[in-house]
């Protein structure tokens, strides 16, 4: 089977353009390779999802474009810039990243979590201004949590957690929004929703790459995807490009060997995933 | 700061200043509020100025010689403590942590013990420094030594914690067996004393060493509230917000090393103080690591005062170690919170 093993779209090409290139990207833990010359472009103001199986590196590719994890080899550019060498606060200032499932156990009230989103944009010792409290408050109310400023964080549903988390993204003010799993553990109305809330976060011209289990939802929400496969030494990409080009079943059967048929949406038109297993 | 957060901080001042002046006064030879002032007035050369009697030679004495340091002793010792258990517990994101959780604690004892036994107990806070700070080091020899931790970089929180653990019992096994091997008649109890923690001895050397450590080293712990919250979520979180983990965790690390092992010098290792104070401002003030270290420290050389009060004054004329207070304080307060906990 011959798909591309490279992105549609050549990094360098989007190195130089306003969204996230990274090229050649190469991590090992030990001596275990887990991703191998892996390129990856996200479109500006666009929602992209990173896709492939258990073990296919996607959340370990997350903290390297996030600058969290040097990686061994390979570029990452945000519009042009350079973000491996960048200090990390300058980056911290482009640039969020909501993990997976992260909760406290600290009496922690949800403005408190969201004003670390400011953390950034202000000397590292300094306390949070006015103008903190003002943007944190904005980015509540985008998130659609602005009643909940007062709660503690550790009393949250699962749903209002993430939105939570993603007003902290917000509160970050940044260029490329990192999301690892954004929807684990949510019923499908908050996982919905938090897609929804992505979306309008890139139709703000915010750059959006989601690390993404489930394909069905991937093929409902996002723009572009990026098909992550895991190989004997390390993931590398199978497929990267639109929904429609990528989520296809030769492609989806040689990634997860799972033999699927894609239907169209009766109203969208988009694409629809059943499995046959 | 909020005015809320500022009321507190007012409240906890005057408690301070109210439980010094009270527990000076407080002892076999009970002193007015007005007593102490005197002495303190007189001492510090505003007598004249502010228009105060001087003081009768034996008030002065013990008020100035053997009270006051030792009361300010206990103060310095609390706040420490108290301000190292947020650190620690923040940087190893475990409730349970505090400020002995390096193995310093152990690692005092042991030199502690080692120069009682040898009869050179003018070494004592010598060897509980170097004790201390070895323990330290191999600590994070240890926890560096064990590995990558998920990338962000630094000792991992749980490895810091298990070579903590390893190196603690290590010093705590050669401890007994320099004390089975080698103690004899009253040293068991000149140890005893020492390993449940003790300010009985304070001197104004006392107060110059915890007191200075406390202002310089504290003072600086107390200042990095804004990155301690960074840590709320995580290591990686806090890399994502620009912070850069390995150093600071190494710094803070160090900073609350140096420190602690300062205050063991002095006052042997008092327990409860940096695991329960953190907690219960917490539940006053929440999780805002700024406002968090400044209370703590202030409600910790609060409640140190009033402990070593008890310590000396409940079984009078003999002395309880402060520790036991501390523990017997403590214990009951800390299941308590659990219960909160649970309820929360």
């Amino acid at each position: 089977m011959t798909v591309s093993t490279r992105s549609t779209v050549a990094a360098d090409q989007v190195v130089g353009a306003a969204g996230l290139g990274a090229e050649r990207v190469r991590w090992s833990a030990g001596h275990r390779l887990i991703l191998d010359d892996v390129d990856v472009t996200a479109p500006p103001g666009a929602v992209s999802g990173l896709l492939g199986p258990n073990g296919s590196g996607k959340s370990t590719l997350l903290r390297i474009l996030a600058g969290v994890q040097p990686p061994d080899g390979g570029r990452v550019a945000l519009a042009g810039d350079d973000l491996l060498a960048m200090p990390r606060r300058p980056r911290a200032r482009k640039l969020a990243l909501v993990e997976q499932d992260a909760t406290t156990e600290l009496p922690v009230t949800v403005l408190d979590a969201v004003l670390l989103g400011r953390a950034p944009h202000r000397p590292m010792l300094a306390s949070p201004t006015e103008d903190d409290r003002r943007i944190a408050r904005r980015a509540l109310a985008r998130a659609g949590v602005a009643a909940l400023e007062g709660r503690l964080v550790g009393t949250l549903s699962g749903g209002e957690r993430q939105r939570v988390h993603l007003a902290r993204a917000l509160a970050q003010e940044p260029r490329l929004l990192l999301l690892d799993e954004p929807t684990n553990h949510l019923d499908i109305a908050a996982q919905l929703a938090t897609m929804r809330l992505v979306r309008s976060l890139a139709d703000d011209g915010v750059t959006v790459l989601a690390a993404l289990h489930d394909l069905s939802l991937a093929a409902a929400t996002c723009d572009h995807v990026v098909l992550l496969a895991p190989g004997p030494d390390g993931g590398r990409v199978a497929a990267a490009g639109t929904v429609e080009e990528v989520l296809v079943p030769d492609v989806v059967d040689a990634v997860y060997g799972v033999r699927t048929t894609v239907l169209r949406h009766p109203r969208t038109g988009r694409p629809v995933l059943i499995f046959d297993d | 700061m909020s005015a809320r957060t500022g009321l507190w901080t007012a409240g906890a001042v005057a408690a301070l200043l109210v439980t010094v002046v009270v527990a000076v006064g407080l002892g076999p030879a009970g002193l007015s509020p007005a007593e102490v002032w005197q002495v303190v007035a007189t001492r510090l050369g505003w007598g004249e100025w502010l228009g105060v009697a001087p003081p009768g030679r034996l008030v002065d004495g013990m008020v100035w010689q053997l009270r006051l340091p030792r009361v300010l002793t206990a103060a310095a010792v609390g706040a420490g403590l108290a301000l190292c258990g947020v650190v620690m517990q923040s940087l190893t994101r475990n409730p349970l942590a505090d400020p002995y959780l390096l193995g310093l604690s152990s690692g005092a004892s042991l030199g502690a013990a080692s120069v009682l036994v040898l009869g050179v107990s003018v070494l004592l806070p010598v060897a509980a420094f170097v004790g201390a700070t070895a323990a330290l080091v191999m600590t994070l020899l240890l926890a560096a030594a064990s590995g990558r931790s998920g990338g962000v970089g630094g000792p991992s929180p749980t490895r810091t914690v298990l070579a903590g653990l390893a190196v603690s019992q290590l010093a705590a096994a050669a401890t007994s067996f320099v004390i089975f091997l080698s103690a004899k008649g009253d040293q068991y109890r000149e140890i005893l004393s020492w390993l449940m923690g003790s300010v009985a001895g304070a001197t104004w050397t006392s107060v110059a060493i915890a007191g200075g450590a406390v202002l310089v080293l504290g003072t600086a712990l107390a200042s990095t509230g804004s990155l301690l919250d960074s840590f709320t979520f995580g290591d990686t979180a806090a890399a994502a917000l620009g912070v850069p983990v390995a150093r600071v965790r190494w710094l803070l690390l160090v900073g609350v090393a140096l420190l602690t092992g300062a205050l063991v010098s002095q006052s042997g290792s008092i327990g409860f103080v940096g695991l329960i104070l953190p907690h219960a401002v917490r539940l006053l003030v929440g999780a805002g690591h700024r406002t968090l270290l400044v209370l703590s420290a202030l409600f910790g050389a609060s409640f140190l005062v009033w402990a070593d009060t008890l310590a000396r004054t409940v079984l009078d004329p003999r002395e309880l170690p402060v520790g036991i207070v501390t523990a017997a304080i403590g214990a009951p307060v800390f299941a308590a919170l659990l219960w909160r906990g649970r309820q929360a």
